[in-house]
């Protein structure tokens, strides 16, 4: 059966790509026909499976555990496909797996979205979570934020080694496991990181009485220290964004659980000095005359740590707000988010350019320009000064961001 | 003048955005001169006496719990300044608990403040996405909803309007909010305020001609983005 349903996903996976279609349908077919294939192929691997989950940073955070296990001689396999759900994670499979059967790997790393992480659990067995935070999202998706902590807890009920919790975010730290650790901040950094409740309502920093397997004690620009079990080392990170540097804590977390030998924590930090980011996780484009850096915000709490980073008057900022439904059809979530760190935006614009715009208005906020056709609005933002320049956007307009600059063929 | 805005649960109440109702009504009367007083009530406050205005949001069921108790210690002076004429808006949560009752889907009773003539029974599916509502009294009014319980007006209050996209009060008789005296309750996040400055410019009018006694017409704000973002949400699909 196994066979079978490799030879008909790989068929179909050959079929849709001549025809130019998606990712997700061989992996949808083979889940019909053979609902045990998930679990078949990755209960061989001689590691186990690792899921992160979590609101914010999921991406970049699988990316950084999948390069520092490699580093370690891992074969590590991962869902870098982009779609996170089941039936990706199959499709992933089918690409990577021979037409005998033989997937040459020693560790999944997968990242999955909260509510897909729960039924990726069911259709097979994990090991290992990593669950990094919840926080408002587009919350059209899922209802609510406390259905979303009680999803991530079915998670961590589903992994019988290591599950890596965020000790400083209030719904995350209480999850149990049978064998929890954790990940989190020094006091001095604890002040920089507003949790989503703060964003509602300041609230006084709370200490964690949780002891960490994994603290950032220090973050300076690019320069980190991650105290890994007590032992103190430093690492100058490409990463951008204190939240990257935070999500890293997790991911460290994660990998010294895995390798279980404290003996590798050096180098599993310097491996993540060279680790990048992911695309539209701060990468920097050139297009027409500027230096551009895209910024992914898809709730209002990534918003708040972009805007925390990254606000700075040297730079000129645009934002691109659309509602599709990938990006949530709610725009609510504008409006927990504070703007005051800039003092002037450039240019908005997106489908919803008007909804930002006047979310910047009721913030005293200094607009430059609204345009709503965001080929448009980029061209006009980026000639002129060269003065560097700094995107926010959501999903769907960071995906159309991309196919316009590879259109204009100055990617 | 000083203009004394409450607002009421701000720390459990604090779903999807509502707080930029705060932001809307602060800002149009700061753009015209007057100061704004923002008083918070949370969970064990007393109410203070000198109240303009009155605002309070939705939450998840986490944060309604603790604020039911708190209401029934309340209710009794929130319906005073209610019955007296104090321009009030309540959304999605509160709305439904400024009712006479909200009688969960699991058939559990929880008691309303009795201010608005509404009773809210909890729905097997949730309401969800973009609204847009024709009102007599302020044309087109759009916003998002997100809500489960689904609340039928009594015989004493009439509806904010009726639907034209989306679910509503119930889904079934095509009414969204209530309107009673000259306070509005709405399942309407977006939030409501901002791209509906017609609704805020009401609240805001009638709490200064009850502070002054006498009805005058507003200083006229620059509503250019207001009225396309309103444009914009109007056509956005469900």
């Amino acid at each position: 059966m196994l066979r079978i349903s490799i030879f008909i996903g790989k068929l179909i996976q050959k079929i849709s790509r001549l025809r130019g279609g998606g990712s997700a349908l061989p992996g949808l077919v083979v889940e019909r026909i053979n609902p045990s294939f998930v679990k078949k192929v990755l209960s061989k691997l001689p590691r186990g499976v690792a899921v992160i989950s979590g609101t914010n940073g999921k991406t970049t955070t699988t990316k950084i555990v999948a390069e520092l296990l490699e580093k370690q001689g891992l074969r590590v396999f991962t869902n870098n496909t982009g779609s996170n759900f089941v039936r990706g994670v199959i499709s992933a499979i089918l690409e990577n797996i021979s037409i005998s059967g033989k997937f040459d790997y020693d560790i999944a790393v997968l990242e999955l979205d909260e509510a897909h992480a729960v039924k990726f659990c069911q259709a097979a067995p994990i090991n290992y979570a990593l669950l990094l935070n919840v926080q408002r999202d587009q919350l059209d998706r899922f209802g609510e934020i406390d259905h979303t902590a009680d999803l991530l807890q079915k998670v961590a009920a589903a992994a019988d080694r290591d599950v890596i919790l965020n000790r400083e975010d209030p719904r995350v730290s209480k999850i149990t496991a049978k064998n929890p650790a954790y990940f989190g901040l020094s006091e001095e950094l604890l002040a920089q990181f507003p949790s989503d409740d703060d964003l509602i309502e300041s609230s006084e920093i709370k200490v964690s009485d949780k002891p960490a397997k994994v603290i950032m004690d220090k973050l300076s620009g690019s320069h980190a220290t991650y105290i890994i079990d007590g032992k103190s080392f430093d690492a100058d990170l490409t990463l951008k964004g204190i939240y990257n540097a935070f999500n890293a804590a997790g991911a460290l977390a994660l990998c010294a659980a895995i390798c279980d030998d404290e003996s590798k924590n050096e180098s599993l930090v310097q491996t993540l000095s060279s680790v990048e980011s992911a695309f539209g996780r701060g990468e920097v484009l050139k297009i027409n005359d500027s230096e551009v850096e895209i910024l992914l915000v898809k709730n209002p709490s990534a918003f708040q740590l972009s805007i925390a980073s990254f606000a700075d008057d040297s730079y000129d900022f645009m934002i691109v707000i659309n509602d599709n439904y990938a990006d949530g059809r709610d725009v609510s979530w504008l409006w927990n988010v504070d703007f005051s760190p800039l003092s002037k935006v450039s240019m908005v614009s997106g489908v919803r350019a008007y909804d930002m715009a006047l979310r910047l208005k009721y913030e005293n906020i200094e607009i430059g320009e609204i345009e709503e056709d965001l080929e448009k609005a980029i061209n006009d933002f980026t000639k002129g000064s060269k003065r560097p320049k700094r995107i926010f956007t959501t999903y769907t307009a960071m995906l159309a961001i991309r196919k316009i600059i590879s259109g204009k063929s100055i990617l | 003048m000083i203009i004394n805005i409450l607002h009421l649960y701000p720390k459990n109440m604090n779903l999807y955005g509502d707080h930029g109702n705060m932001l809307a009504l602060k800002r149009r009367l700061e753009w015209r001169g007057y100061e704004v007083n923002v008083i918070h009530h949370d969970p064990g406050d007393e109410l203070p006496e000198d109240i303009d205005i009155i605002f309070g949001g939705g939450g998840q069921d986490s944060g309604q719990t603790v604020v039911e108790d708190d209401l029934k210690i309340i209710a009794p002076k929130l319906k005073e300044f209610i019955e007296n004429g104090t321009p009030t808006l309540v959304i999605c949560g509160l709305y439904q608990l400024f009712g006479n009752k909200f009688v969960t889907y699991e058939g559990h009773e929880i008691e309303g403040a009795h201010i608005l003539d509404i009773s809210t029974t909890g729905g097997e599916v949730r309401l969800i996405g973009n609204v847009l509502i024709d009102t007599p009294d302020f044309g087109e009014v759009v916003g998002y909803e997100n809500h489960s319980g689904l609340t039928y007006l009594g015989d004493g209050v009439k509806p904010l309007g009726t639907v034209i996209t989306g679910d509503g009060n119930n889904g079934k008789d095509k009414t969204e909010g209530v309107i009673y005296k000259n306070c509005i309750g709405t399942y309407l996040h977006g939030p409501i305020l901002p791209k509906n400055p017609k609704i805020t410019d009401f609240l805001i009018s009638k709490a200064i001609e009850k502070k002054t006694g006498k009805a005058e017409a507003l200083k006229e704000l620059d509503d250019t983005i207001e009225l396309k973002a309103h444009e914009v949400s109007s056509k956005r699909p469900r």
